[in-house]
């Protein structure tokens, strides 16, 4: 059921785990897993981790998973968590870390090469640009 | 015939709700002996002590029966309210019908029955209630500690510090206790020693303080404010009068044992003080492992002895000594690691309890303060440490929590990440209780600033594989089970009475609990007297505390002394079982009964005598006694008689 995972300072010390931190500025460790922010979140329902775990796999360095999640994507950065955090947490900076992380991979949402030249033509070019930027951050 | 007033208790609806306290008064008031029945809603309150007293004058009472709750709650209450208008408050006697009547039972027909039954009783029993008054016993302000740690200590110097004289008993070689052996102290990190040691040269120093290390309690007499002590000097092979503590004879010394002190982490010599800031610093010869003793050769120690002072013909010796009161701090013990088989039973090197620990850490203990693994001496770059182990496991080992693991594992984990900085400390927890103030603050800030990792959950094994040791665990707020291959482990192992508390305990007569600390007269309103008069507790003997709290009851102990000591002479209950010296015969059956000491056959006289201050009146001897010469006052066979006969006569 559940899988075993080992535990180590080189994973609390990993460039990602840097990375968290220096993007989103926040000391997780000062997290004690109250849990409020997941109590508070209004979209929790639809998140696949939710946000006191997001916190709990930052603390032990399990970025790899965080990234592959669905939870910052669905965070609507609406800070409440942040708001009711009782150890000043900043749980919505968290979430927005764990975005610019996965933007700044810069791999390709689209190609537009890939694109059917007939549905290119009529896509809006919001649709383009969001995509874009979502990728050259 | 004497004349007897009855007052009924309502206790609310406590007794009234039950027993028909209407029918009662009717019933009583034809009975032979009362003339007068009178009840009332509360008769503890004000209001109903004066009525009380009232109807004592108005009256002209010769007893009262007081028929409420349990006399150990109100007796004394009424028994003062007597004798402030001039009654002798033995002749007040209390029907119990809350307890044993109204609070058992749901049947208000039988209830009410049973009510009647036992104040006609207690009725029969005030009839011939004798007149007594209290024996006084002198008090020896002096008062003896047993237990030289930080408990002790407070003790001593507080009472010595009222004034009185205090003899402070230990049974190593120096105070100072376990708490010499800590590196620093939580939440303030300040250093033990350096907030222990000045305290310890109080007490060296202290005219009121005679200190008798090395030493135990061998036998005891008496009673409180009256004890016969005799203390076991153990033989010390050093002439400590001799001995200017120079340690050349340590220098010296050819032979090495484990050091107790640094929990067997370091060797000390056969000739040895425990540390360095030792008190008395002197040292002592260890029969066990000394060259000398063994084989009969070396005696290198008294051939570099300029001052003659080693003595291999030393015995032990014993000092005799009357004291007041006895304070009981003997502290604890650490639950050893090889009762855990999960975590290596104690196998694995680098597997320690927390206090060895502690000397790791101590700027004083083997390795200056370095943290060092036991095993290679290499720096330790991942530690993992284990709380509740052993406690709060009443499957198999203590149901109880040991209080001061969660604060201590706390303050190593930010300790070893102050000395290795590179270091990561993680902690496995079921529950975290920083009670206490700055406990909470404390711990935020090890997670916060030291980046101590907290996992909730127990570790399910512990074992070795090459140089590393692996945790198996689990993290139940993330909900998997986590492994960690660390350097080194700590356990906080439960905290448990000293080594040879109970025998200490069947010496002086105090009880133990279910888990071997000492018991208390009442959890919360009297929490450091024993339930023998005189004797008083201190420190972990009682129940596992930190310092802070130790220090705090160690106060309170020498206030209760203190308290003891400034009254001219004790009262002692007269319920006591005398001898009717016409009915004796000396057959002496009394003597070998009475638990108390308080009997003795008077072989001249063919009688035997009684002691009024041991004797506690439990009535063993009236039993006991087959010429009735044994009666118990106020409870003679005739009063016992007559209140069968009016339970049995409904």
């Amino acid at each position: 059921m559940t899988k075993k995972k080992a535990i180590s300072s080189r994973k609390l010390t990993s460039e990602d785990a840097d990375q968290l931190h220096d993007i989103s500025g926040v000391n997780v460790y000062a997290c004690y897993q109250c849990g409020n922010c997941s109590a508070s979140c209004p979209a929790v329902e639809f998140m696949d981790i939710p946000p006191h775990l997001v916190i709990r796999l930052a603390q032990l360095g399990f970025i790899d998973e965080l990234i592959e999640a669905e939870t910052p994507w669905i965070c609507a950065a609406c800070i409440t968590c942040t708001v009711k955090c009782p150890r000043g947490v900043d749980i919505a900076k968290v979430m927005e870390g764990l975005r610019q992380i996965v933007l700044r991979r810069d791999f390709e949402h689209i190609n537009i090469r890939e694109i059917d030249k007939k549905l290119r033509e009529k896509l809006p070019q919001i649709a383009l640009i969001g995509n874009f930027r979502k990728t050259i951050l | 015939m004497k004349r007897i007033g009855v007052f009924v208790c309502h206790c609310g609806i406590n007794i009234a709700a039950t027993v028909d306290i209407e029918s009662v008064v009717k019933d009583l008031e034809d009975y032979p002996g009362v003339v007068l029945v009178q009840d009332y809603k509360y008769m503890c309150s004000d209001p109903g002590q004066n009525i009380i007293k009232e109807k004592i004058k108005s009256e002209r009472l010769d007893g009262i029966v007081v028929a409420a709750c349990s006399p150990t709650l109100h007796e004394n209450t009424f028994r003062l309210t007597c004798k402030t208008v001039g009654m002798n408050p033995y002749s007040c006697e209390i029907a119990n019908i809350r307890e044993q009547c109204s609070w058992v039972h749901k049947n208000k027909d039988e209830a009410t029955l049973k009510a009647k039954l036992i104040i006609r009783s207690i009725v029969e029993k005030a009839l011939l209630d004798e007149e007594l008054e209290p024996v006084q016993v002198p008090v020896i302000r002096k008062a003896l500690v047993l237990g030289g740690g930080i408990a002790g200590i407070q003790a001593a110097l507080s009472i010595a510090n009222s004034g009185y004289e205090v003899i402070l008993v230990e049974k190593q070689s120096s105070i100072g206790g376990r708490m010499a052996q800590l590196s620093e102290t939580f939440p303030t990190l300040d250093c033990s020693q350096c907030i222990l040691t000045p305290k310890m040269v109080d007490v060296a120093q202290h005219e009121k303080i005679r200190l008798m290390t090395y030493s135990e309690l061998e036998d005891i007499s008496g009673f409180v404010g009256n004890f016969k002590v005799k203390i076991r000097q153990k033989a010390k092979y050093v002439d400590w009068d001799k001995c200017t503590g120079c340690g050349l004879c340590i220098e010296k010394c050819p032979k090495k044992a484990p050091s107790e002190f640094d929990q067997g982490l370091e060797k000390r010599k056969a000739v040895f003080t425990p540390f360095p800031q030792a008190v008395p610093n002197k040292p002592v010869i260890d029969h066990e492992n000394c060259t000398y003793f063994k084989t009969g050769k070396c005696q290198l120690c008294k051939i570099v002895c300029s001052f003659d002072a080693v003595d291999f013909d030393e015995t032990e010796t014993f000092v005799e000594e009357e004291v007041g009161a006895i304070v009981v701090a003997t502290g604890y013990d650490v639950y050893p690691v090889l009762n855990m088989d999960e975590y290596g039973s104690g196998k694995l090197p680098d597997v320690i309890d927390g206090l060895t620990f502690e000397r790791i850490l101590s700027s004083s203990g083997p390795t200056g303060g370095e943290v060092r693994r036991p095993s290679d001496g290499t720096v330790p770059k991942e530690i993992v440490f284990i709380k509740c182990v052993g406690s709060r496991d009443p499957e198999h080992h203590f149901p109880y929590c040991s209080k001061i693991c969660c604060m201590y594992t706390t303050k190593h984990a930010m300790l070893y990440k102050h000395r290795v900085h590179d270091g990561q400390p993680y902690i496995f927890y079921m529950d975290v209780r920083a009670g206490g103030k700055g406990y909470e603050e404390f711990y935020q800030r090890a997670q916060e600033e030291d980046n101590v990792i907290f996992l909730r959950g127990k570790v399910s094994k512990v074992y070795q594989d090459d140089d590393k040791v692996v945790v198996c665990g689990i993290d139940t707020i993330y909900g998997r089970n986590v492994e960690i291959r660390a350097d080194m482990v700590v356990l906080a192992m439960a905290i448990r009475p000293s080594k040879g508390v109970e025998e200490l305990t069947r010496l002086l007569k105090i009880a133990i609990d279910q888990n071997g600390f000492l018991t208390e007269a009442h959890p919360k309103l009297r929490p450091v007297e024993s339930l023998s008069a005189g004797i008083y507790l201190a420190g972990c003997a009682q129940a596992p505390k930190d310092i802070p709290d130790t220090v705090a009851q160690a106060s309170a102990t020498a206030s209760m002394v203190s308290n003891l000591f400034s009254q001219e002479y004790l009262l002692h209950d007269p319920l006591i079982t005398g001898v009717n010296e016409d009915l004796c015969s000396g057959c002496g059956v009394c003597v070998s009964v009475c638990p108390y000491d308080a009997r003795k056959l008077n072989k001249e006289e063919g009688i035997v005598e009684v002691n009024e201050v041991l004797c506690e009146g439990c009535g063993s001897c009236s039993a006991a006694c087959p010429s009735g010469a044994a009666q118990q006052k106020n409870f003679t066979d005739t009063q016992l008689s007559n209140m069968v006969k009016a339970i049995l006569s409904e």
